[in-house]
């Protein structure tokens, strides 16, 4: 078998420092996903023109390709407004804004589902709506949605491999260089796909411990 | 204390309340009665403006709480209500679900809201209840945590929504058990409901309500000896 890992071997470290550089991307934007998640989630309740902007907002991060995303706003905008943004800036606000146009749809889901009956009773007795928001709705909508919400973070760690287009020396772009420098394709491919697995039986395993920690049975 | 003037309420083109007027005392203890969609739960989600009346005044210690909104939150944390589905806060133990309002809207300190929880946990007698979650309780004890947490706010009024419908004979008598206790405890108590022997029982005032209209506003005991209007002997008959 045409296997050879020892021509690897030099170049592994090289591979594994991709994590850094994929988690800072999806760690980042999970982070400023997850806050303009909330706000959105929580805007969109008002109605009016704000709903409307916000709908066309999560329409439009949801109903394009990633990887057309990123291409637009690193190679197509810069045309227009002569910014052109660092490869790392660009993958941090596309990622950022993509994920939290999936994680307001799965917050909104979880802020509907609580029982009004809770909300009227704080009401009742007197709680400030910002209370209510922050001490009875967000903690239960939160523990509802907690699975969905690690799905989307375990996707993002994954669809951040799409950097690699420009030129954003992640995990999959280090794989890239190793098989260019030695032409092996399968050893660095084998190696950097239990990387992402890895990654994500950690990340699955740390939802699963919030999980059982926001149990209240 | 608490007046109803000219309270109407819409929902789009039906008419839950039409022109209704009442008042209620302190001290004393109030019944609504009547059938399904009379407008009995309408009428006291009136009082602490969970539903805003399409027209009217609702006049809390001389306050018009419609018109005056910066004094809502204070009104409200004067009038305590028990629902019909408990609405516990499902993610706090009993005795959290006691000292929250303490905390956010007292603004008491933790050791001062824990132990009025205690206490007011022991009153409805649930003091070996205290760190269980809602979904542990049965639903008397439910109905019982939510009674301490009104109660804990000292309110001058309590507003109960059907406060046993939802609940088994058995547990029903524990609930009314508690209801009654706080009777002519300077409170003014207004319970919808639908055991008829339970207000005539606790209640001073039997308020009978037909078609978004207050029929009748009668002392207890004349109201059971024989009620002034014609639908209130109907529903009565048929009662038992």
């Amino acid at each position: 078998m045409n296997i050879k890992f020892e021509l690897i071997y030099p170049y592994i470290p090289y591979l594994l420092g991709g994590i850094l550089v994929t988690l800072q991307i999806a760690i980042a934007a999970a982070l400023l996903g997850s806050l303009l998640a909330l706000i959105f989630s929580l805007l969109s309740r008002k109605g009016g023109i704000t709903q409307f902007l916000i709908k066309a907002f999560i329409d439009f991060f949801r109903g394009t390709p990633l990887l057309f995303q990123l291409a637009f706003f690193h190679y197509g905008i810069p045309q227009l407004t002569g910014w052109i943004p660092t490869p790392y800036i660009s993958a941090l606000i596309i990622f950022s804004l993509n994920s939290s146009a999936y994680l307001s749809e799965i917050l909104r889901a979880g802020i509907e589902s609580i029982d009004k009956g809770q909300i009227e009773a704080a009401h009742a007795l007197g709680v400030r709506n910002w209370d209510i928001t922050f001490n009875i709705i967000i903690p239960q909508a939160l523990r509802n949605v907690l699975p969905a919400i690690m799905n989307e973070f375990i996707t993002l760690v994954k669809e951040t491999s799409v950097v690699s287009m420009i030129s954003l020396t992640d995990i999959m772009r280090r794989q890239q260089i190793v098989s260019a420098a030695t032409y092996r394709f399968f050893e660095p491919l084998l190696i950097i796909g239990l990387i992402y697995l890895g990654l994500n039986i950690i990340l699955s395993n740390v939802g699963k411990m919030l999980e059982r920690k926001l149990r209240y049975d | 204390m608490i007046s109803l003037q000219n309270i109407s309420k819409k929902f789009d083109d039906t008419t839950v309340l039409s022109n209704v007027n009442i008042t209620f005392e302190a001290d004393k203890t109030y019944a609504i009665i009547g059938s399904s969609g009379a407008g009995k739960s309408t009428l006291l989600r009136c009082i602490n403006l969970l539903e805003k009346p399409t027209q009217g005044q609702v006049i809390v210690d001389g306050i018009d709480i419609v018109k005056e909104k910066g004094q809502l939150y204070t009104i409200r944390e004067k009038i305590g209500m028990v629902f019909q589905n408990f609405n516990l806060f499902a993610h706090m133990r009993a005795k959290e679900n006691v000292m929250y309002a303490l905390l956010k809207v007292k603004k008491m300190s933790k050791e001062d809201a824990e132990k009025e929880a205690i206490l007011q946990l022991e009153r409805v007698g649930l003091g070996h209840r205290l760190n269980n979650y809602p979904h542990q309780l049965s639903g008397g004890e439910k109905q019982r945590v939510a009674i301490a947490r009104a109660l804990a706010m000292h309110p001058k009024a309590m507003l109960f929504d059907e406060p046993t419908s939802a609940l088994d004979p058995e547990m029903t008598q524990e609930v009314l058990k508690v209801i009654k206790s706080l009777n002519h405890r300077g409170m003014t108590n207004v319970i919808v409901t639908h055991e008829i022997k339970f207000a005539q029982e606790v209640a001073d005032v039997i308020i009978f309500m037909n078609q978004a209209e207050i029929l009748e506003v009668t002392e207890t005991k004349e109201f059971f000896k024989q009620p002034k209007t014609k639908r209130a002997q109907e529903f009565l008959a048929n009662m038992i």
